[in-house]
């Protein structure tokens, strides 16, 4: 149903920290590997192999570049997908009621066998997190790994999102945002985590810890008294050779 | 975005159709018998026909049927019950005025209200997304209600109510393009929102998340013939609006009729080409497009 529930028990997300992310594209690798395996349509590919291929994902890598006023410029690492919103637009635009928000942990989900690929969802969302599968005709998003995260058949350190088992520099974190005490809320907390285009109001659930500032390096090196430049005391075998080479015709003075 | 001929073709002969059943649902035009039959048949053929043209681009048209079921929250929804509901309406007084002869007024004045409330629908489609400011504007709807009526009053030979709803159309049309244009820069939402980065500095695409284009880009970033659009606007100008006045100005003939028709419908064919080439989503923002 396309109306959004008043309030979901938990709140699960993702906590994405934009300092540690080293944009290794792994999280994408392993969503689409899983996520192609599992639960609902394939995610397809198109001309994989020829001169333009395009294919589904629901977790992508940007990477930006961000100049500050002062110093150098920096290299920052943008993994997105879907933020979970509590005040989801997908959702409501939804004619069929494909798309909904679980009232129980707050992922947003499409009901594939009940969408008919009009778009209107992917149109409604800012943060591109919806696309539609180009072979299935149906709206593909972020299930936040849904069959994995309550799935028993798994050890217990795999029941997480296939992106955050396998973020090899711990950049991803998933937890329950609803609960102010959970290590997610607190490392939000900790680190100022922040919404996408909060301006949308969409309240998204995933969210994003900002780069930490660069170290400010003192010029500091304890070589460089021994490197100096030898010759120039004018006296020794080196200023000799200085002279002597100055000396030849077309010699440097 | 990325202008969808099914999509373009659905707004554009709907709404014509819609704006035609109006017309007819007003008693503007009462014909009887095969004359009705006629006109109906047209107003049928151009809303039916946008209609079924509009689940041409759906993944999966053969569960089209579901989109009925959400008007509680969907704008969608409630298009598509409208269409149905005025369609089945307009069907009974038509059957009134083809086969008995008789006027079922309340029947054509609630008709004409189901095709006003047709064209708001659809237009609020577009009009309630929060993602595209160019779209979100009291202006869409209003734009899209003056060219359906406008263009139903064309095509039902309503002269004068033509002439002066064409002039409001292409005055609010003007008025959309001036304002929309700076839409998406006072939205308050540009590079610096989207990757919450602002605070650092200057906000820079460097590198895309992927080598090839993806769905995202092609139905949302759509550059080619934006270059071209001050000349498009001034060609669908011409054609939907300067022409067909023209044209209802000179005395009247069924030749300059049908070339004010002709000529409304291709430049709006054009105008709704530009709304949607012309509409910046904010995930362009992500690609450092618009």
């Amino acid at each position: 149903m396309t109306q959004l529930p008043a309030s979901t028990a938990k709140k699960l997300g993702l906590v994405i920290d934009l300092d540690t992310c080293v944009g290794c594209h792994a999280c994408v690798i392993s969503c689409k590997g899983w996520n192609t395996e599992n639960y609902g349509a394939p995610l397809s590919d198109q001309d994989a192999y020829g001169a333009d291929p395009s294919g589904t994902f629901l977790n992508r890598v940007h990477s930006y570049e961000v100049q500050p006023e002062a110093g150098t410029a920096q290299l920052i690492h943008f993994p997105k997908s879907c933020l979970h919103c509590d005040d989801a637009p997908c959702v409501t635009v939804c004619p069929t009621g494909a798309s909904y928000k679980r009232a129980e942990d707050g992922i947003v989900l499409v009901n594939e066998s009940a969408c008919i690929g009009c778009s209107l969802c992917a149109w409604a969302c800012p943060y591109g997190a919806r696309e539609l599968d180009a072979k299935a005709g149906v709206m593909k998003k972020c299930t936040l790994c849904v069959d994995r995260i309550y799935n028993e058949n798994l050890p217990e350190e795999d029941r997480v999102p296939a992106c955050v088992r396998t973020c090899p520099s711990g950049a991803r974190h998933f937890g329950d945002l609803g609960d102010v005490d959970s290590e997610v809320s607190q490392l939000v907390a900790s680190r100022g985590g922040f919404d996408l285009m909060p301006e949308q109001g969409t309240k998204p659930v995933n969210k994003y810890l900002p780069p930490r500032p660069k170290d400010v390096m003192p010029e500091y090196d304890v070589l460089a008294p021994f490197l100096e430049p030898v010759a120039t005391d004018g006296k020794g075998f080196a200023h000799w050779l200085d002279k002597a080479l100055s000396a030849l015709p077309g010699g440097a003075k | 975005m990325h202008p969808a001929s099914s999509v373009i073709i659905f707004t554009t002969f709907s709404g014509l159709g819609f704006g035609l059943l109006f017309w007819l649902g007003i008693g503007a035009i009462t014909p009887t018998g095969l004359m009705a039959l006629i006109w109906f048949a047209i107003a049928y053929l151009a809303a039916v026909g946008g209609l079924l043209a509009s689940t041409f681009h759906l993944g999966r048209p053969e569960r089209a049927i579901k989109a009925f079921s959400q008007w509680q929250t969907s704008w969608l929804s409630r298009e598509g019950i409208c269409a149905v509901v005025t369609l089945l309406i307009m069907a009974a007084y038509g059957a009134g005025l083809v086969f008995f002869d008789t006027v079922l007024r309340p029947l054509g004045w609630l008709g004409a209200a189901g095709a006003l409330a047709t064209v708001f629908t659809t237009a609020m489609i577009y009009a309630q997304l929060k993602t595209v400011p160019r779209w979100r504007h009291w202006s869409t709807p209003a734009l899209f209600l003056a060219l359906s009526v406008g263009g139903g009053a064309l095509l039902g030979g309503q002269v004068t109510e033509a002439l002066v709803l064409l002039g409001l159309a292409a005055a609010l049309q003007v008025y959309t393009w001036v304002t929309g244009d700076t839409r998406l820069a006072r939205s308050g939402t540009d590079m610096a929102s989207a990757t919450g980065l602002g605070h650092i500095g200057a906000v820079r695409a460097f590198e895309p998340p992927h080598t090839g284009t993806n769905y995202l880009m092609r139905e949302f970033i759509h550059v080619v013939g934006r270059k071209h659009a001050l000349r498009l606007r001034v060609i669908a100008v011409g054609l939907s609006f300067v022409l067909p006045i023209i044209f209802l100005l000179v005395p009247f003939s069924h030749i300059w009729g049908a070339l004010a028709l002709v000529s409304h419908i291709a430049g709006v064919l054009v105008l709704r080409w530009l709304f949607f080439a012309q509409a910046e989503h904010v995930v362009g923002l992500y690609y450092g497009k618009r």
